[in-house]
C-alpha cells in the first residue's frame, strides 16, 4: 500500500490509533465483513509492529470491536474503514461486530493473536 | 405444583434495600395482602418469539404462553407488566418480523392484566430502526409515573449500533428536570447501560451519558433483559437489575470464551428462564424482585 492510497483510505473511513509512526513500516491488513463473519477471522500481528487494517463490508454496516485493544469502528459498505494500531501488549484477543446485523450476529467474530516481535 | 411466597422469603439484596425471591412459573402464589405505598408489577423480558433451535429450547412456542398462564395464575394482581425487549427473535424478511410481532401481541393479550408496557430489543428493532414494532406498540422511549414513582423506557436497540442517540438524551435530561432529586425513578431498558461486557455486545455505546443524567438522582434503579440471565451491578448509587430470558440462557459475562447459549437440560427443563416480580415500597424507597424458573 502506497502512501497516496493509505492517505485516501484514511479519508473515506477513520483514523483509529494513531500513534506518530512511518508509515512505510506499516503491514497491511485487509480485512472483509459480510453477513456473519469475517475473512480472515484470526489474524496474527507482532508486538510493537505497526499495523493498518483495511477493513470493509460486502452488505450491510458492521462493526468491529475488539475492546481489549481499544479498537471500535463502524464498517459501512463501499468504502474502506482504516484501522492504525500498535499493540502493545502479547496475547489473544478477540474481536467481533457490534452492529447488529441479524440472525448470526451474536457469533459473528474473530480473534487477534499479538506474538512477540 | 404451586410455590407459595412471602416476604419473609426475600433475600435482601445488598446496599438496595430491595429484594429477590422464586416462585414456580406453573403457578406461583402471590403475596400476602399489599400494604400501602406499595405496589407490585412483573418485568419479562426476551421471549424472542419467532426462535427455532431445539437443542436450546424445545418448547419455543410453549414458553411464553407458559409465563402468560404463570403471570395470570399470580394471587396478586400486578399493578402491571413490562417487556424489557426481544419480544420476537430476529428476521431479515420485513413481513415475517411482522408476523412474529403480530402473534407475539396476540399471545400477550391474553394476560389478565389491564396495563401492559413494552421495550424493544435489539432483534426486533435493529434491523429497521425501529419501524415495524413502533407499528405494533407505538413510541420506543416513554415515561410514566405510578404511584409516586416516576418509570423511564429507554431505547437503546433501535440503533443497530446500541446509541440511545444525542436526541434521546436530551429527551431523559428534559423528562427528569422537574423531578426532585430524591424522587424514586426507574428505569427500564433492554441492553445493559454499563459496561457489563463489551466483549460479549453487553453494553450501550452512550449508556455512560445515561448514567449521568441519572446520577445526580439519590433514588434509581435500572432494569433491563439482553443477558438472558439475573445479574446485578451498582453504579455508585444506581443499581441495576437484568433479568432471565423466556427462551434460553446464557452464560455468566465472562464465564468462558464465547456467549454461547446455555443447552437445554432435559434432566431439567427450563432452567435458567423466568420472569421477575418487582415490588415497590416507594417511601423507602425499595424494590422487591422475584425471579420465576420455568416449569414443565
Amino acid at each position: 500500500m502506497n502512501r497516496r492510497r493509505l492517505l485516501l483510505a484514511a479519508a473515506l473511513g477513520g483514523l483509529v490509533g494513531l500513534a506518530g509512526l512511518s508509515r512505510a513500516e506499516e503491514r497491511v491488513i485487509r480485512i472483509v465483513a459480510k453477513k456473519f463473519e469475517f475473512n480472515p477471522s484470526e489474524i496474527t500481528l507482532k508486538k510493537g509492529e505497526p499495523v493498518v487494517l483495511e477493513l470493509t463490508s460486502e452488505d450491510v454496516t458492521m462493526g468491529f470491536a475488539a475492546s481489549d485493544l481499544n479498537v471500535d469502528v463502524e464498517i459501512p459498505p463501499g468504502k474502506v474503514t482504516v484501522v492504525r494500531l500498535v499493540p502493545d501488549k502479547e496475547g489473544t484477543f478477540g474481536f467481533h461486530c457490534d452492529v447488529f446485523c441479524g440472525d448470526g450476529h451474536e457469533d459473528m467474530g474473530g480473534r487477534i493473536v499479538v506474538v512477540a516481535a | 405444583m404451586a410455590q407459595a411466597f412471602d416476604r419473609r422469603d426475600f433475600l435482601k439484596l445488598a446496599g438496595l434495600g430491595g429484594a429477590v425471591f422464586a416462585s414456580g412459573l406453573a403457578g406461583c402464589a402471590g403475596m400476602a395482602g399489599a400494604e400501602r405505598d406499595e405496589f407490585y408489577f412483573v418485568q419479562l423480558s426476551d421471549t424472542h418469539w419467532g426462535f427455532k433451535g431445539p437443542a436450546l429450547n424445545p418448547d419455543a412456542a410453549g414458553t411464553l404462553p407458559k409465563a402468560v398462564a404463570a403471570v395470570n395464575a399470580l394471587k396478586e394482581r400486578p399493578d402491571f407488566i413490562v417487556f424489557t425487549g426481544d419480544l420476537t427473535h430476529t428476521t431479515d424478511d420485513p413481513k415475517e418480523r411482522r408476523r412474529r410481532l403480530a402473534e407475539f401481541k396476540d399471545i400477550v393479550s391474553k394476560l389478565d392484566v389491564r396495563t401492559v408496557r413494552f421495550l424493544p430489543g435489539e432483534h426486533d428493532a435493529s434491523l429497521d430502526r425501529g419501524e415495524a414494532w413502533k407499528e405494533f406498540f407505538g413510541p420506543s422511549n416513554y415515561s410514566f409515573d405510578h404511584k409516586g414513582v416516576h418509570f423511564v423506557a429507554l431505547d437503546n436497540v433501535s440503533d443497530p449500533a446500541a446509541r440511545l442517540g444525542e436526541a434521546q438524551l436530551g429527551w431523559l435530561k428534559a423528562d427528569l428536570a422537574r423531578l426532585d432529586p430524591a424522587a424514586p425513578i426507574v428505569v427500564l431498558a433492554h441492553r445493559p447501560l454499563f459496561d457489563l461486557m463489551p466483549q460479549w455486545d453487553w453494553a450501550t455505546r452512550d449508556g455512560k451519558a445515561a448514567i449521568d443524567i441519572l446520577m445526580p438522582y439519590r433514588n434509581v434503579t435500572v432494569f433491563y433483559g439482553h443477558i438472558h440471565q439475573e445479574h446485578h451491578h451498582m453504579t455508585a448509587h444506581i443499581a441495576h437489575h437484568s433479568a432471565k430470558s423466556l427462551i434460553f440462557p446464557l452464560p455468566a459475562p465472562g464465564s468462558q470464551p464465547k456467549r454461547v447459549p446455555i443447552p437445554w437440560d432435559a434432566a431439567q427443563p427450563y432452567r435458567g428462564l423466568g420472569f421477575r416480580g418487582i415490588e415497590a415500597e416507594v417511601k423507602k424507597p425499595a424494590y422487591d424482585l422475584v425471579e420465576f424458573p420455568v416449569k414443565a
